[in-house]
């Protein structure tokens, strides 16, 4: 670090914490047809990223849905257009909540244990033992936990969206009275399946990668001591927000 | 070893839910949906205008869901629209004399098909054509009449009838031109 | 092994200064210095895994800093390291641990694999301690465990960073006898970094004293004890202040409690 100050040299640092991770991705894209030797290790970071989210995933499902579903009925009755609940929560759960809300959830879970172990690695020299018994960390460590988080990711927002609807289905079905028929025949008529779940499942692999890669990148380039290892799980959840957020703005001007 | 096969079946469980999470979103929920509905029937009807009446629509009667609209195509020769409805086997009992006519719930819902039964004591059979068929109530239409008939004393008179023809789609109104 | 006009700058601060190491095959080289003079670094050099800013490094003939990522691979797997905090993998059990760079580097059966890995532990006298996981070791087993993973690949060369820091009497003269025992037995050269002169002379057969970026004295621990230099005085004698002093750099004392006459 250079010790200028201002207000520029917060600019250059963010620009060279954006640059370096995107180089960091590279080594990491280059890594993955090694890592793929380590095929048991990625099964191992599908589990522990994916699966262990699951019931944080499931529970905010289920709640978004219901919120989703009482606060539509409510709006919807103003016009009359109750009937349209399934077809509302459905859209706005494939096309932004289930992604956005999922990597969200997956970066305050899973990404900030990733860079916490990795950050642990780098602190206790496991990194360097691995480089010293000729095993490439990013090969073993990094790309299979990147590659855990793409796969999960889609996975996850699947689950999301099911258990979404579920809720609204709770809530505006079994608690208001919705007409079960009316509800998902509604649902079915106007959800697509390339336009939203697809487009919507895309968009979460990206959120899947963009969050993995940083967390990785965050724990790999931790500062070795506990406050280091502190102030980059911090950054792994600011960093993955701003930008899920950011790509979720660009993916939708040009997916829908 | 036995750790490392535990984290492997727990992946593969994971995986498997996801995916039947998709399958369940992409098959269930969207307009691949529907296929199949259980036994069901066949009815026609022709309309002049269907509206915004779409696929996989509801069938009601007397507001209770009892099949749905399985495709929708224009006449080649009357050049009406011809629309199949599916009807749930359950529900066979619906005299042949009954008409359908297409409904709007609310002011902003979603088109559906209504029928209201007749007094025949002959039951509809697979493939039966109503006879007597209502056409979609158009706003637009109402609104166009509105405009030209409608003068500036009996605007408030007209809007009211405007708003109880559409409030009230469950009555027939008069046939459309 | 032969180091050679080796200078790194790291910062500001000049870590090595033109340092000539000789380290003879099949022998027990000892790096000793203060701390912060740079013997972890030097380790790093050899292993290629930090690059001197000039310098040869020759292992073998091969020169270090100019090796592919590949040839630093395939040096490696020849090389042993043992790290100062052992730098066990958390996430797998001693003998997975010590299975480690077997089961990446090669495909062996499990029954050839597990009797390697059975008898590398049973010299460190941890064969017991097979299914324990890192974290319920103590710091001496730990280092035992990482040794036995450093030599399962009988290496050519084993590197030693500070294998004597926070160890008991009894776990220090454990790892003394396994560096002996090992080196004479499997005939490798070893080179420990190490700062304490009197386990060091009970093992080593080449001592170099670092200080200030530069080789301050070198010689057999019989030699040195005797080495009139002030260096060499200083470190082994253990005094406070000397050449290496106790003071870091600063400006004038006076200047800065602003009692000259300049400040006022």
């Amino acid at each position: 670090m250079n010790a200028r100050s201002g207000p520029f040299a917060g600019i250059a640092d963010a620009l060279a914490q954006v640059g370096a991770c995107g180089l960091f991705g590279l080594q990491v894209l280059a890594a993955l047809p090694a890592s793929l030797r380590h095929w048991r290790e990625s099964v191992r970071q599908i589990w522990f990223t994916g699966a262990m989210s699951l019931v944080i995933i499931m529970t905010c499902g289920l709640f978004v849905g219901m919120v989703l579903g009482l606060q539509l009925y409510y709006v919807l009755s103003i016009f009359g257009g109750t009937a349209a609940l399934g077809t509302v929560v459905s859209l706005s759960l494939y096309r932004e909540l289930g992604p956005v809300v999922t990597a969200l959830l997956f970066a305050g879970r899973a990404g900030t244990s990733i860079t916490a172990e990795i950050g642990l690695m780098r602190a206790t020299d496991q990194l360097d033992a691995m480089e010293m018994m000729a095993v490439d960390p990013i090969a073993y460590v990094a790309a299979p936990r990147f590659l855990a988080g793409i796969i999960a990711m889609p996975l996850l927002a699947c689950v999301f969206n099911a258990l979404g609807i579920f809720g609204a289905h709770l809530v505006g079905v079994s608690w208001l009275g919705l007409d079960n028929g009316t509800f998902w025949s509604n649902m079915t008529s106007s959800v697509d399946v390339w336009k939203d779940v697809v487009n919507g499942v895309w968009k979460s692999v990206a959120f899947g990668a963009v969050v993995a890669l940083i967390a990785v990148f965050q724990g790999y380039t931790t500062a070795p001591t506990s406050e280091g290892v502190a102030h980059a799980t911090t950054r792994t959840v600011v960093f993955s927000s701003i930008v899920v957020l950011a790509i979720d703005f660009v993916m939708t001007a040009f997916l829908m | 070893m036995a750790q490392r096969r535990s984290y492997q079946i727990g992946s593969g469980l994971f995986i498997l839910l996801g995916f039947a999470a998709l399958a369940y979103l992409a098959t269930q929920t969207t307009s691949i949906a529907n296929f199949s509905q259980g036994p069901s029937y066949r009815l026609k009807a022709s309309f002049g205008n269907v509206g915004q009446l779409k696929l996989r629509a509801p069938v009601k009667i007397a507001g209770v869901r009892i099949g749905s609209v399985e495709s929708i195509e224009v006449d080649p020769v009357k050049l009406d629209a011809k629309v199949k409805l599916s009807i749930d086997k359950r529900y066979s009992e619906i005299p042949d004399d009954s008409s359908a006519a297409i409904f709007t719930s609310g002011l902003l819902g979603d088109q559906y098909v209504g029928i209201q039964p007749g007094g025949s004591p002959e039951m509809f059979k697979d493939g039966d054509e109503f006879l007597l068929t209502q056409s979609s109530m158009q706003l637009e239409d109402l609104i166009g009449k509105f405009l030209v008939n409608g003068s500036p004393a009996s605007k408030a008179d007209a809007k009211d009838k405007a708003d109880d023809t559409d409030g009230h789609p469950a009555s027939p109104g008069s046939p459309k031109s | 092994m032969r180091v050679r006009g080796l200078r790194t700058v790291l910062g500001r601060k000049t870590i090595f200064d033109g340092v000539d190491v000789d380290i003879p095959r099949g022998k027990v080289t000892a790096i000793m210095g203060p701390s912060g003079c740079g013997k972890t670094t030097m380790l790093r050099h050899i292993t290629g895994q930090r690059m001197p800013d000039a310098g040869r490094i020759e292992i073998d003939g091969a020169n270090v800093p100019t090796l592919s990522r590949q040839a630093l691979f395939d040096l490696r797997e020849k090389i042993g390291y043992l790290f100062q905090n052992s730098a066990l993998l958390t996430d797998y059990d001693v003998f997975e641990n010590v299975a480690f760079p077997l089961r990446q580097h090669l495909r062996l059966p499990e029954d050839v694999l597990r009797n390697i890995v059975l008898t590398k532990l049973e010299a460190v006298g941890l064969r017991g301690a097979a299914a324990l996981m890192p974290a319920e070791l103590s710091g001496g087993m730990a280092r035992r465990v990482a040794l036995a993973r450093a030599i399962i690949r009988d290496p050519m060369l084993i590197l030693y960073d500070e294998p004597f820091v926070g160890l008991d009497p009894i776990a220090l003269n454990q790892v003394l006898r396994m560096i002996r025992t090992l080196n004479d037995t499997l005939g490798v050269t070893s080179v420990l970094v190490a700062h304490e002169f009197s386990a060091v002379a009970r093992v080593a057969d080449l001592v170099y004293l670092l200080a200030g970026g530069k080789v301050v004295a070198q010689g057999t621990p019989e030699a040195l004890r005797k080495d009139p230099s002030p260096w060499t005085r200083q470190f082994f004698g253990g005094e406070a202040d000397g050449p290496v002093p106790f003071q870091y750099p600063a400006r004038d004392y006076a200047t800065d409690l602003g009692f000259s006459e300049a400040a006022r």
